[in-house]
């Protein structure tokens, strides 16, 4: 398939993001004492379990980052023309879910819909009826008798299928770590660590795994037949909207830190170490920031950008691009508003580490302050930062489901957890009542937010100096 | 007293002058006011004459900064900046897109919001507390453990989980109260329970916890030591000891909302359907009414500020050691 690859904004700002981890993590991999905290973490059964989850919501949250625009069947003149449709990867591999729409509700594997409409009887006259699906359930000959059957068949097998994968996957894994660690061994000279399998997160890991393969198989297997978690109301797969949702979860919960990382980094750090008019004028900059509550202050800068870009329709060439730059403007938003605890933090923290010996040490060897900020405050400070990334990840996401729905979130066809719910809130009024969509948003959502939870506490459990440990 | 009173007011003017600015500059800058007549009016085929007139029907037929049509004191005070932001310090927030007197609104609004925030509030701190100090006195035990995890699954389910299903369940399960609706007085009762119920729910794991590390950080130290040397019960160390003295930090988080109560949850109120400042606010971030986000902002930075200074003498009632 011919298709013009595209970077939107958030998707630029994801590789900046990839780039800055992975130049982070070679920098990391050199330094012994900066790796120490990083083993503490990978000793934590909790924090590895959590981080092996986080790895596959970005897996999928990357799939639907690379986005491209499908080539049209050529026009008489030969020139090429692309669809005005944004595609991603995702979208590419869930191919099947995503084009099988159905007319409206239908629940999790049914092979019916969720109304009755009027149907041609099989003696020729027009009853109301539940009509069969197009696709959920089109393979069986007679879903009332076969469908319990034909479903749990299909989960066993395919939760066997996964069972195996998952454990070749983890026994090469083994392997390869085993391995590596023998070279490692080798090469100096003998000396004798413990053995990978030893470790406790190990046993969680593979168990982790286990579940993880048994499930995904169960849900692909399902999924080539059934609508997994039903359709909503246009009859989309909410399987498929719910894993869209992921990446704007992601980009809310990555980007938005992102973008007030250098706010908070600078102006917390220049204040706290040059202190005199600098630390006044940033700390007056702050306290108006922060002295307006933070929604209103989102919910008012939203509005304003919202007319700015219905003024400037010219900008955009496809609505993607537009809802696009809507995602990016909130996640300066939100960035914007949320910068000032971080730099309040980091503020406290300059002031203290500018009175410790070895600062004074390097100001009585003539060392500029750019130079002193730079190599001797910055990386002091870095904990702080990393753990109140990871700690506001999880707010960010949750607060995108509230400002979706007070209506200054994302844009309503950017799929997301918070327009998902905004849009299956009424269904809950239906008789008979509609609960798929909520149970899905908020299933996916409270996974996502659970495992950024526990692995933000392993984070500070491994970085807090504060906390004594043997 | 009076004057660290005094002096902190002095030190709020500039504060509010800032908020003043930053919003002018968000609302009238960024975005002319032509672009605002033309959202409101509707976005296609609006004609000149038309924008012209709703800017005169509220007030943004003037220039920005600087009039030079007029004489005098005019030429500063009969701009947009005079009219729509300074005298927002006098509380005088104008009208409405619907013509109503924004002041007397909020005023009217207030009530109600303070009918759910404040038991929310009240409440809240007491459960909160008290499940902390359990986890505290429990510390290292499996039922602390326990408290813990439950705090982390309580506190990464989302706030709208909480509302949709609470009214779900309570109302339309088990009929027990109505599902939104407001009324004063003695018929109100019915109608506040479920929402104090889950603004209570909504915060209970991230509180509980927060005070929880408050707790045993107090409970490391020193002094508590000696009091178990002493004989005390570790009940008498929990509250006569460690409970007093984590007031500072207790206080520092939890005063500071206390005027914000009046602002009442924007969430709350709109789901119950109460005719309070959140729901007000919500209504207007959806009819577009600037004027209302304006004055909303400017109210919750000026609660904001006062929230600030009753922490501090607040501080001066728990911690002898302070004197302002």
């Amino acid at each position: 398939m011919n298709g013009m690859p595209i970077i939107l904004w958030t998707d630029a700002m994801i590789y900046l993001l990839l780039a800055v981890i992975a130049v982070a993590t070679l920098w990391i991999r050199k330094r012994p004492y900066l790796l120490l905290p990083w083993q503490r973490v990978m000793k934590s059964s909790v924090g590895m379990v959590s981080l092996l989850l986080l790895s596959l919501f970005v897996l999928v949250g990357l799939l639907d980052t690379v986005h491209y625009r499908a080539a049209l069947p050529e026009k008489s003149n030969g020139q090429t023309v692309y669809s005005p449709e944004v595609l991603s990867l995702l979208d590419v591999l869930a191919k099947d879910i995503k084009s099988r729409n159905e007319k409206t509700y239908s629940a999790p594997l049914a092979a019916h819909l969720y109304a009755k409409e009027s149907v041609e009887m099989p003696n020729g006259g027009v009853g109301r009826d539940y009509p069969r699906l197009k696709y959920g359930g089109a393979h069986l000959a007679n879903p009332q008798r076969e469908l319990f059957n034909d479903v749990l068949s299909r989960a066993l097998s395919g939760a066997m299928a996964g069972v195996l994968i998952a454990t070749l996957l983890a026994a090469s894994w083994t392997a390869l770590l085993y391995a590596l660690r023998r070279l490692s061994v080798d090469r100096a000279g003998g000396m004798s660590t413990p053995p990978v399998t030893g470790r406790q997160p190990f046993l969680a890991l593979l168990i982790t795994t286990v579940l993880l393969g048994m499930l995904f198989g169960m849900v692909f297997n399902l999924a080539t037949a059934y609508h997994v978690l039903g359709t909503d109301k246009v009859g989309q797969d909410v399987l498929y909207l719910a894993l869209k949702s992921i990446r704007t979860g992601l980009v809310i919960g990555t980007v938005t830190t992102l973008v007030m990382l250098p706010f908070a980094l600078f102006f917390g750090i220049a204040a706290g170490y040059l202190r005199g008019w600098v630390d006044d004028v940033i700390q007056y900059i702050y306290t108006v920031l922060s002295s307006i509550p933070s929604v209103l202050l989102i919910a008012a800068t939203v509005l304003i950008m919202q007319v700015y870009i219905e003024a400037h329709p010219e900008w955009f060439s496809t609505s993607a691009e537009r809802a696009d730059l809507r995602l990016l403007f909130l996640c300066l938003i939100l960035g914007v508003t949320s910068w000032t605890g971080l730099c309040r933090l980091l503020r406290g923290e300059t002031l203290k580490l500018r009175e410790l010996e070895y600062i004074q040490a390097a100001q009585a060897f003539g060392v500029s302050s750019a130079r002193i900020l730079t190599r001797h405050i910055m990386p002091n400070v870095m904990h702080i930062v990393l753990i109140a990334m990871v700690m506001d990840f999880s707010g960010l996401v949750l607060a995108e489901a509230v400002l979706s729905y007070v209506g200054v979130g994302v844009d309503p066809t950017t799929m997301s957890f918070g327009t998902l719910i905004n849009s299956a809130r009424m269904e809950m009024g239906r008789e008979p009542m509609v609960w798929w969509t909520l149970a899905a948003a908020f299933g996916f959502m409270l996974v996502l937010v659970l495992t950024a939870n526990l692995f933000a506490d392993a984070i500070r459990d491994a970085f807090d100096p504060r906390l004594n440990r043997t | 007293m009076i004057a660290y009173l005094i002096r902190r007011i002095l030190y709020a003017i500039p504060i509010l002058i800032g908020v003043n600015v930053l919003t002018f500059s968000l609302f009238f800058v960024v975005n002319t006011t032509d672009d605002m007549a033309r959202m409101q009016l509707g976005m296609k085929r609006v004609t000149p004459e038309a924008i012209e007139k709703w800017k005169q029907q509220h007030g943004y037929d003037r220039p920005l900064l600087f009039n030079e049509h007029e004489a005098g004191i005019k030429k500063i005070s009969d701009t947009i900046f005079f009219q729509k932001s300074i005298r927002m310090f006098m509380f005088d927030f104008g009208s409405s897109n619907d013509g109503r007197d924004i002041a007397r609104e909020i005023q009217a609004r207030m009530l109600p919001s303070l009918a759910i925030a404040l038991p929310t509030f009240i409440v809240g701190l007491l459960i909160y507390i008290t499940f902390a100090l359990l986890m505290t006195l429990f510390r290292a035990t499996a039922l602390d453990v326990m408290g813990v995890s439950l705090c982390v699954l309580l506190m990464s389910v989302s706030g709208l989980f909480y509302i949709i299903g609470g009214q779900f369940v309570v109302s339309k399960l088990w009929h027990w109260v109505p599902i939104s609706g407001y009324a004063s007085g003695v018929d109100g009762i019915k109608f506040i329970l479920l929402p104090v119920l889950i603004g209570v729910m909504g915060s209970v794991g991230s509180s509980s916890r927060w005070y929880r590390t408050i707790f045993l950080e107090e409970a490391g130290k020193d002094y508590v030591r000696t009091a178990r040397a002493k004989g005390l019960s570790e009940l008498r160390v929990l509250f006569g000891h460690v409970l007093k003295n984590a007031m500072i930090p207790i206080l520092t988080g939890v005063v500071v909302v206390i005027p914000l109560l009046f602002m009442g949850s924007l969430l709350t109120e709109s789901f119950f359907g109460i005719p309070g400042l959140g729901s007000y606010t919500i209504d207007a971030i959806n009819a577009q009414d600037f004027g209302v986000v304006r004055a909303m902002v400017f109210l919750g930075s000026v609660l904001y500020i006062a929230g600030l200074v009753l922490t501090d003498i607040s501080y001066t009632m728990v911690d002898p050691r302070v004197r302002l």
